[in-house]
């Protein structure tokens, strides 16, 4: 099961990064969209926290590291 | 060694001549740049949640939480004379409030107080030149009845010249203190440093240290330490794709554990608190993915992997899908599911062994799996909505397989 799911995103990973093309500023339109940010939205930041309370695992763009206590 | 020594040093002095002066700049026209107030963020969040497994209770017991939570965000701009290098400032400060059920359980009788306020400034300055590479340090501060943490970072990074790669290295460490604050039952008769010390806990859960027979309100403490180092690795992929991968190694080490968990034994009767190894070692691996598709709809995914040295293996994804009502205006539903195994050292209530060596009934660190699904509503007129350029209101409810459920609502005003 866990090879065959980092198996799909290995090769969804590399069609992706296969499928490159040089993106000029003027056609980059979409790219900066706002909803487009390969961020989390700043409005998410209450329920990353919750999230990082409430389960064990934390990191990598999904909640902080550290700092805090997260004890109710 | 040599090798490694040599490639760090190569790599430093790579990033300092990035921002090195170059002699030569005609300075008899000189004009100070003030720094500019460039966004200023405003989120409030309101986040309430039941169930019945209560960490203070030993794995049974109420979790009720409502907790208020609001954040400042400023971001201060300027660029220096010669229009090269972009100076970023950041400065967020939060104040979260919560009342919780279990924690008047931290005495016996449910005397103990039920709320707590936790405040967290922090600081971060950067510097982006003409040649794409940024630099950046910062420092954060939280502080709340039971723990303090002060925290450093430095961030470095490089965009390639087309501004389609973005490489992202940070570090970040946090000096914590846990407050020994014990379940009213299981204070220490004796605790703390020097001759004469003791400390015990009140009916209503107020640690009192004590010299010599000469009560004060001071909390002991026990250091917790968290280091942790990232890399970030963004690439435009065509017009309507973009990627990002994900990487932290985070290490901790002293007391991470917290001495008002409970734990009950399958014997019965047998009470202690909380014992949780004082290293731990976090592997979070991550991907975002977000593609325009069409005019009007935006797929934004998520999924991580993490594993860490207490056993918990866990899958995180999600999928949120922007749509554009107008050119300002989007509604996107979400979905989040998160999945996680359990904690070698777990074990619900009155199931350890006495032979145990570290044991918890927390069940942050119990299997389980977790639904999480909403909505997202975003205003952003060209022209601003009154004094406000952004207005952004989310709404989610929570699921755990262990019974807990929560309501999470979040608003996000923005000023430029």
């Amino acid at each position: 099961m866990h090879a065959a799911a980092w198996l799909a995103g290995g090769f969804l990973l590399a069609l992706a990064l296969g499928s490159c093309t040089p993106v000029k500023a003027y056609q980059k339109s979409k790219i900066n969209d706002a909803d487009m940010e390969l961020s989390a939205r700043k409005v998410e930041k209450p329920e990353s926290n919750f999230q990082s309370y409430k389960e064990g695992a934390s990191g990598a763009g999904g909640g902080k590291v550290g700092g805090g206590c997260g004890c109710n | 060694m040599k090798r490694i020594c040599l490639t760090v040093l190569g790599i430093f002095i790579w990033f300092m001549a990035a921002f090195s002066q170059s002699a030569g700049y005609d300075t008899s026209s000189y004009k100070p740049v003030r720094l500019k107030l460039d966004e200023a963020d405003l989120v409030s969040g309101y986040y309430s949640q039941n169930g019945n497994h209560s960490a203070v209770t030993g794995g049974t017991g109420s979790e009720q939480l409502h907790d208020i939570s609001n954040v400042i965000d400023l971001k201060f701009v300027k660029w220096d004379p010669t229009g090269t290098n972009q100076y970023h400032l950041d400065m967020e400060v939060g104040l979260d409030h919560h009342t919780a059920a279990s924690q008047a359980y931290v005495s016996q009788t449910g005397a103990s107080r039920a709320y707590g306020t936790r405040f967290y400034p922090s600081l971060n300055w950067s510097v982006q030149n003409g040649r794409g590479f940024t630099f950046g340090v910062g420092a954060s501060f939280s502080t709340e009845y039971n723990y303090h943490s002060f925290g450093l970072n430095a961030v470095a990074g490089k965009t390639s010249r087309s501004q389609n790669t973005d490489i992202t290295l940070r570090g970040q460490v946090f000096l914590d203190r846990v407050g020994l604050i014990y379940p009213s039952e299981l204070a220490p008769s004796t605790a703390g440093s020097g001759s004469g010390y003791s400390t015990y806990t009140t009916a209503s859960g107020q640690v009192i240290g004590s010299y010599g027979g000469d009560d004060h309100y001071t909390i002991p403490t026990s250091p917790r330490n968290t280091y942790a180092g990232s890399l970030t690795w963004s690439q435009v992929i065509n017009r309507n794709m973009q990627v990002a991968l994900l990487a932290d190694f985070v290490g901790q080490n002293g007391l991470l554990s917290l001495p008002f968990h409970r734990v009950y034994f399958n014997d019965n009767s047998t009470e202690k608190i909380e014992n949780l190894p004082d290293i731990r070692l976090k592997i979070p691996l991550g991907m975002r993915l977000n593609y325009f598709l069409g005019d009007k709809l935006v797929l934004r995914s998520y999924y991580r992997y993490y594993r860490d040295n207490w056993g918990i293996r866990s899958h995180t994804a999600s999928l949120e899908t922007p749509y554009k009502l107008s050119p300002f205006v989007s509604v996107a539903p979400f979905y989040r599911y998160y999945t996680q195994t359990a904690s070698c050292y777990f074990a619900p209530y009155a199931a350890h062994k006495l032979t145990d060596t570290y044991y918890t009934s927390n069940y942050e660190l119990s299997a389980m799996n977790t639904h999480y699904a909403g909505i997202n509503l975003r205003f952003a007129p060209q022209k601003g909505l009154y004094i406000f350029d952004l207005i952004e209101l989310r709404y989610g409810h929570y699921v755990q397989t262990t019974g807990l459920h929560g309501d999470n609502i979040a608003i996000n005003f923005r000023f430029r």
